[in-house]
């Protein structure tokens, strides 16, 4: 083949202006490279010619930051500054971006971001350099050991030039199959607290895009008739009140009798005219319990013979070292139905393409459920569906069904159309409060054995749950020998080291349907093993932080990393030294891999109300890559904790919800927690969660600070009993 | 109806019915998106403007109410005040999931507007309608002061 030079010199520069590179893990987990125009692979990162970067992010980001923290990963390794990097969110492609802890799904959820990512992205970014620098020393004729990237520019062997005159040759070359990655030592970004968040900007003015934000210039707008009452079905509408309200296009029943949807132009005429139909339900098969019966029926399982026992301590060992101790310690424990309540209101946009397949535009918290079932709905393969996730304005497990519900009921309301124009499913704020998807409704009752010096002789542990897995798709995985761990986490597998402990499990049958809540089965686990070791250390005479260090001592890794953060929070927490007038509480717990321990420190005014003063945090969640994401996170984790404990429950009274919007579901507010101190354990263990971390002690800190003078709080919320809040 | 607005310095003719809440023209009309739907009964201040320069919440504010009247939307902020709460939002990595903090920076805003120098107690009181399911509310409080500080300096 003749090349003219001059052309060649041509098409190089055509080549590199227009060269992509892109960098990623093949189906077959191999990192590969090669041109986005022509690789079939669907990468991590790519690089323009420009030398701009775009880190593709396999999380939803709602907040907890992997916007930030997976770019800092790549930044790191790649040697770019976190101003040359920028981000894109991943497709769907469970083959691709799945969860490393999920197996072939991809989704957040349990605090794995960060985790399952860590060496999956430092590595795509030390790839990333070693073929730039390897391009670098071709186009240099150096040898590519005297090379290195740093601030986006290539420089070695007297030369230097931005990584984006590379692009062209690195997308030629294969990628190395082990690349080395960055000491501890030679981390710029990694640990650095002075690395901002990467979602700032556009949600300080206004340009950030929610899935609520989509205007799509041919979209409807769509909102349910939804039956007031679990399992009720439509029997007939009349609409003809709706047909007078200017933008009303038409309502139908959905084919599964769950609800009518109602189409409009926009979505306050959607509104309107669900509010002025009239439907008909069937409530012959519906829930008709009140939440008192709920509340009774689970209290009387856990007074009840266990259905399963979880611990090799049998009950009848337990109660004979209760039965003959010097003191007996005995509560028992109500967690309510809670709701979500995420910022944005649940929604999402169904977009018709010419070649019959579709959009959808979610934050999208899993997107592999709503795939798999708006392929079913559709009938289309799972090629024709897209995914494009977008910023979801608060999930704490919302956005994620085992049903992938209100996807399922946009491709619901887009198949009952000729699928020409785009459906936006908007839920209000009543639709989210009302809509059944709640924390579950849990009982606990404990025992406990006190020898005259104080010590635990045995420990009787029994729960009664709705269970969140049983009868979804996730049973499989996460029930097991009856089982279902989400509802006993923190509590059978506690770090304490307690003789003769029985831990004992039934469920109850869901009232309503029931899901993951940030930090799930710890919510109330934390909660009932800190404030049971709080009343045991007070009927000792002890101290509850040394009773507590007591049974983590000459224990493992696990039992060592909860007394730092205990010994830690207490010192920063200045614990047994509050000002006169106050009190203060303790509690520490393990969830999703990570060690977090709270102080809480209350006042009261002249009528008793508490008013909480503080909350110091110390966590251990191995390296921290964001010191202050984590931080935040901790601070956003004790308050979503601690705002719900104060006043919210979803209640029941024959079947129908009682609340339905903030003003009777009232959110944290900006004068609840005077100040919240974080203090992060220095560590060189691999990263762990810090989305739901913080939220398990808060509650039990503060419930333990408030029975220094004052009642011991054993049914939440506490305003339900005698605790009133300033 | 027709209707003429002002909003961020621009005329512009809608048509809406009476009782529209300004909320969704600003939204589905307009579409500007920055202002944003989170209760629709001024309960979390998500949907927060200024009308005359004053925090309001749009979804309780009627379009026939607001004819005449000036409107700012997150989207076109541009005070002394706004544009140190923004500074100050940004060092301070205020934002988690982000979508209160439209309604968080108009109301943070209107009260530097008013009163250049907060305490703690009024910046609690006055952003005690404006919700966060993030609980940012330890970085809004400390970005006020912050921002008060910039407009000082």
């Amino acid at each position: 083949m003749t090349v003219n030079t001059s052309r060649r010199g041509f098409l190089q520069t055509a080549a590199a202006a227009s060269a992509v590179l892109v960098l990623g893990v093949r189906p077959d987990g191999v990192l590969a490279s090669g041109t986005a125009e022509t690789t079939m692979l669907t990468p991590f990162i790519r690089i323009g010619a420009d030398g701009r970067v775009t880190a593709i992010v396999k999380h939803f980001e709602t907040g907890q930051g992997p916007a930030t923290g997976l770019t800092t990963l790549i930044a790191e390794e790649l040697g770019v500054t976190m101003e040359q990097i920028g981000y894109d969110f991943a497709p769907s492609d469970p083959q691709v971006y799945n969860n490393l802890m999920f197996g072939a799904f991809q989704g957040t959820g349990g605090s794995t971001a960060m985790a399952n990512s860590f060496m999956q992205y430092r590595q795509a970014g030390a790839a990333a350099r070693e073929l730039l620098i390897a391009a670098a020393a071709q186009e240099w004729g150096a040898d590519p050991s005297v090379l290195m990237i740093e601030d986006g520019v290539v420089s070695g062997a007297g030369k230097s030039a931005p990584i984006g005159d590379f692009v062209a040759i690195a997308a030629t070359l294969d990628a190395p199959a082990d690349p080395r990655l960055k000491d501890a030592a030679e981390f710029k970004l990694i640990g650095n607290a002075q690395v901002r968040r990467k979602d700032t900007p556009p949600k300080i003015n206004g340009t950030a895009k929610f899935a609520m934000d989509m205007q799509l210039d041919n979209q409807m707008v769509v909102v349910i008739a939804r039956a007031p009452r679990m399992g009720a079905t439509v029997t007939s509408f009349d609409d003809s009140d709706a047909l007078r309200i200017t933008g009303f296009i038409r309502a139908a029943t959905l084919p599964n009798k769950a609800g009518v949807a109602v189409y409009a132009e926009h979505t306050w005429a959607a509104l309107q005219a669900r509010d002025a139909l009239d439907v008909q339900w069937d409530i012959s098969n519906a829930e008709s319990r009140s939440s008192d019966q709920i509340r009774d029926q689970l209290i009387s399982a856990v007074n009840a013979d266990p259905e399963y026992a979880i611990t090799a301590t049998s009950r009848d060992e337990t109660a004979a070292k209760i039965d003959g101790a010097a003191q007996i310690l005995e509560e028992t424990f109500y967690f309510p139905l809670l709701a979500h309540a995420p910022m944005e209101p649940l929604t999402c946009t169904i977009e018709p393409l010419a070649d019959g397949g579709i959009i959808l535009h979610d934050g999208a918290q899993t997107p592999t459920g709503p795939h798999m079932a708006l392929s079913q709905i559709l009938q289309l393969p799972m090629e024709k569906i897209q995914i494009k996730t977008m910023f979801a304005g608060g999930s704490f497990g919302r956005r994620s069904t085992p049903t992938a519900d209100y996807q399922v009921e946009a491709g619901l309301a887009f198949a009952m159309t000729d699928r020409s124009r785009a459906v936006k499913l908007v839920w209000s704020r009543e639709d989210d409060i009302r809509g059944g998807y709640y924390r579950p409704a849990v009982a606990h009752k404990v025992r406990v054995g006190l020898d005259s010096a104080g010590e635990i002789t045995g420990w009787d542990h029994r729960i009664a749950a709705q269970s969140i897995m049983k009868g979804t798709p996730f049973e499989g995985a996460f029930v097991q020998d009856g089982v279902d761990f989400s509802s006993v986490e923190g509590a059978a597998d506690t770090p304490y080291q307690i003789p003769g402990r029985f831990v004992g499990l039934s469920d109850v049958a869901k009232a309503t349907t029931v899901l993951w809540w940030r930090s799930v089965g710890h919510s109330h686990t934390a909660f009932v093993m800190e404030t049971m070791l709080d009343i045991a250390a007070r009927a000792a005479g002890r101290d509850p932080v040394a009773f507590r260090l007591a049974l983590l001592e000459g224990g493992g890794s696990d039992q060592a990393r909860l007394a730092g953060v205990l010994k830690l929070a207490a010192d920063k927490g200045n614990w047994g030294k509050s000002d006169p007038g106050r009190s203060q509480g303790i509690a520490v717990h393990k969830s999703f891999g990570s060690f977090a321990a709270q102080v809480a420190e209350i006042s009261r005014d002249e009528d008793g109300n508490v008013k909480i003063e503080k909350v110091t945090c110390a966590i251990d969640c191995g390296l921290a890559v964001n010191p202050d994401v984590i931080r935040a996170q901790m601070e956003g984790g004790i308050g979503y904790g601690i705002g719900h404990v104060m006043r919210d429950e979803i209640t029941l009274t024959d079947g129908e919800v009682d609340q339905s919007n903030f003003p009777d579901y009232e959110p944290l507010r900006i004068g609840d927690i005077a100040s919240i101190e974080v203090h992060i354990v220095s560590s060189a263990e691999a990263p762990t969660g810090v989305g739901e971390p913080g939220t398990p002690p808060s509650a039990p800190a503060l419930a333990n600070a408030i029975a220094v003078s004052g009642p011991r709080i054993t049914h939440l919320p506490m305003t339900s009993g005698d605790v009133g809040f300033i | 109806m027709t209707i003429s607005l002002n909003l961020n310095g621009q005329t512009h003719r809608v048509t809406a019915e009476p009782g529209t809440p300004l909320l969704w023209v600003i939204r589905d009309e307009l579409k500007l998106t920055g202002t944003k739907f989170g209760c629709g009964v001024a309960a979390c201040g998500a949907c927060t403007v200024h009308l005359d320069g004053e925090p309001v919440r749009a979804c309780q504010t009627n379009i026939e109410d607001v004819e005449g009247a000036e409107i700012t939307t997150i989207e076109g902020l541009s005070s002394r005040a706004a544009a140190a709460v923004q500074t100050a939002w940004a060092e301070l990595d205020v934002v988690q999931c982000g979508y209160c903090q439209s309604g968080q920076i108009m109301s943070a805003t209107g009260l530097l507007s008013e009163n250049a120098r907060p305490t703690v107690e009024d910046i609690d009181e006055y952003m005690n309608g404006n919700a966060c399911r993030c609980a940012t509310y330890q970085r809004i409080r400390a970005a006020i002061l912050r921002a008060s500080e910039i407009m000082e300096a």
